[in-house]
């Protein structure tokens, strides 16, 4: 009897102090979900990253220099930046006078918001079919324009199998989703705040500045980064409404090429290395710029 | 209203032309889809020649939509089955034990959200392509499975935060066991959590384009990846057969849209919510 509890004595203590840091067998819950992520994104991910340093000839970083020393391919880079910068850029930049307009409760604000995620939510196929047609020669952009005469008849602007098609098509889904973004941040600052620079006799511009402005910054830079990783890894309307072979040969065409269609999959596993290695190099400066503002309450909802 | 309207200042009335501005472009862009899909032919002008509905029952036959349809709600809903199943426990845990480590799990979920599809998917479709799984059925769905679970896990933790533990431990002090906490006390506070969650995770499974595209095979083929295909691929399709096709995905995302505004907040569909 006492041999028994003497050796229990430790293993139940034991459980005790993991159950004290949190550990007990509730944590058990959690495992069929992280092994599933480990087993579908980690390992996958890791395979890639050995995988890319396995190419055919070059050696081991044989992929990774046989990206950097095609033009067509480094090029890719640039395109990609050219695009995802400019759509971040305005898709933010937008949505704070936007919101900031419609931060207070309105009717018919619920409607807005519901038009607003139906870009979205179709995806960015449909738009992309949607901009073909809209924006294309004979389309009702064009038309509308040789209405107003600001384009002669038989001269088209032309926006579609371009640049400007997939950067319309990064603003139509994109716009929606870094304005929800901004007005959940918008709302999240208390009204009180402005309230009380009001009665200090701040106009909306000087409250704006030195009140709403520094709260929202930090969300902001949040919603760019999110914004900008949607412009980074633009795919099926690079292909559709853009010139994949020329202007926008983004990278993630320049991945799927090598990986599915050249099945040259230690070259496609880089070249998606590569991608992710950018995109979270951008994230990191955003993110590393964002420590350096206030970070702390915004007075909760109002 | 309109007094007031009048007395707008001029910022407003800028902020105002951008957003309609904004608006009749994506109604411009949608609705084009929309008139060419019944239009008869389209090559001039502000409306198409004649309309028929003809287009429809062509594509329908064309893209073989039956199967389509039938392949892209089976895989849909066995994503969201799925990924409840293994999201929801992992987002009590997280909602109710603070552990060493938890900040590296919280990671480990927000990973996939963060990093874009086709920067997984291309490593990812390449395992499967090992593992004889790709172009299959369960690929795709596997595939689904990557964004599908950290969403549930990130739309259900705050949610089981919000619940109050008091209750389970009521329950407890009245004797009752395990499986009655779960059943009579959890399971009904957590499902409108796990309604909204299944409808986002729908949603976003119904729309996703690049890890379908990545993983399906012609037999495995969501309807949206089929749309693509249809648009990109050159052939004797008419751009009416392949509008009517991508009306017939705009109005199923539609109606998945208008039931999952009944239970979500619009802003849910791009965030999780912060209150």
């Amino acid at each position: 009897m006492t041999a028994v509890t003497l050796a229990d004595a430790p293993k139940l203590a034991l459980r005790h102090r993991l159950a004290e840091r949190g550990i007990d067998r509730t944590l058990l819950l959690i495992l069929p979900g992280v092994i599933a992520i480990a087993a579908l994104f980690c390992y996958p991910f890791v395979y890639g990253l050995g995988l890319s340093f396995q190419p055919a000839k070059g050696g081991v970083f044989g992929a990774y220099s046989a990206f950097f020393s095609d033009s067509f391919s480094e090029g890719t880079i640039w395109k990609t930046f050219g695009l995802a910068i400019p759509a971040s850029l305005i898709n933010v930049g937008l949505s704070v006078p936007i919101s900031y307009r419609m931060r207070k409760d309105f009717r018919g604000k619920r409607l807005l918001l519901t038009l607003l995620v139906v870009p979205i939510t179709l995806g960015t196929v449909l738009t992309a079919e949607g901009i073909l047609e809209y924006f294309g020669p004979v389309g009702w952009f064009n038309q509308t324009l040789q209405k107003l005469g600001l384009i002669s008849a038989g001269h088209p602007v032309t926006l579609i199998n371009d640049y400007w098609g997939v950067l319309f098509s990064l603003i139509i889904s994109g716009f929606p989703f870094a304005f929800l973004l901004t007005h959940s941040y918008l709302s999240g600052i208390h009204p009180a705040l402005e309230k009380a620079a009001s009665t200090l006799g701040a106009g909306w511009w000087q409250r704006f500045r030195f009140i709403t402005f520094p709260l929202l910054l930090p969300g902001l830079l949040t919603t760019f980064c999110l914004t900008f990783v949607l412009g980074f890894s633009v795919f099926p309307s690079a292909i559709m409404v853009g010139d994949p072979d020329g202007r926008t040969h983004v990278i993630s065409i320049e991945a799927y090429e090598q990986a599915l269609q050249n099945f040259n999959y230690p070259q496609g596993c880089a070249d998606a290395m590569i991608m992710t290695a950018l995109m979270l190099a951008v994230i990191g400066l955003v993110m590393g710029v964002r420590r350096f503002f206030y970070a702390g309450s915004t007075g909760g909802k109002g | 209203m309109g007094t007031r309207a009048l007395r707008m200042r001029p910022g407003a009335w800028l902020i105002w032309a951008l957003v309609v501005f904004f608006m009749v472009n994506v109604l411009g862009v949608i609705g084009s889809v929309v008139l060419d899909s019944f239009g008869k032919t389209w090559f001039s002008g502000w409306t198409p020649r004649g309309y028929t509905t003809s287009n429809y029952a062509q594509a329908w036959d064309e893209f073989d939509l039956g199967q389509v349809m039938t392949v892209t709600f089976q895989i849909t809903l066995l994503v969201v089955a799925i990924s409840l199943l293994l999201g929801v426990p992992a987002s009590y845990a997280l909602a109710r034990r603070d552990f060493p480590g938890k900040r590296v799990v919280m990671l480990l979920f927000v990973l996939p959200i963060l990093v874009p599809p086709i920067a997984y998917g291309i490593p990812l479709a390449t395992m499967l392509y090992k593992v004889h799984l790709a172009g299959s059925f369960t690929g795709v769905v596997a595939a689904n499975l990557v964004p599908s679970i950290p969403f549930v896990v990130y739309t259900m933790t705050p949610f089981i935060e919000q619940i109050d533990p008091r209750l389970e431990q009521a329950a407890r002090m009245c004797g009752a066991p395990t499986r009655s906490v779960l059943g009579r006390i959890i399971a009904p506070l957590l499902l409108p959590g796990m309604l909204a969650a299944g409808i986002l995770v729908l949603v976003r499974t119904f729309g996703m384009f690049e890890l379908t595209f990545l993983t399906a095979g012609p037999t495995s083929q969501t309807l949206v990846v089929s749309l693509f295909s249809a648009a990109t691929s050159a052939g004797i399709r008419t751009a009416q057969n392949i509008d009517a096709m991508a009306v017939i995905y705009t109005g199923s995302m539609l109606v998945l849209l208008v039931i999952a505004l009944r239970f979500v907040n619009p802003t849910q569909l791009v965030a999780r919510s912060r209150d």
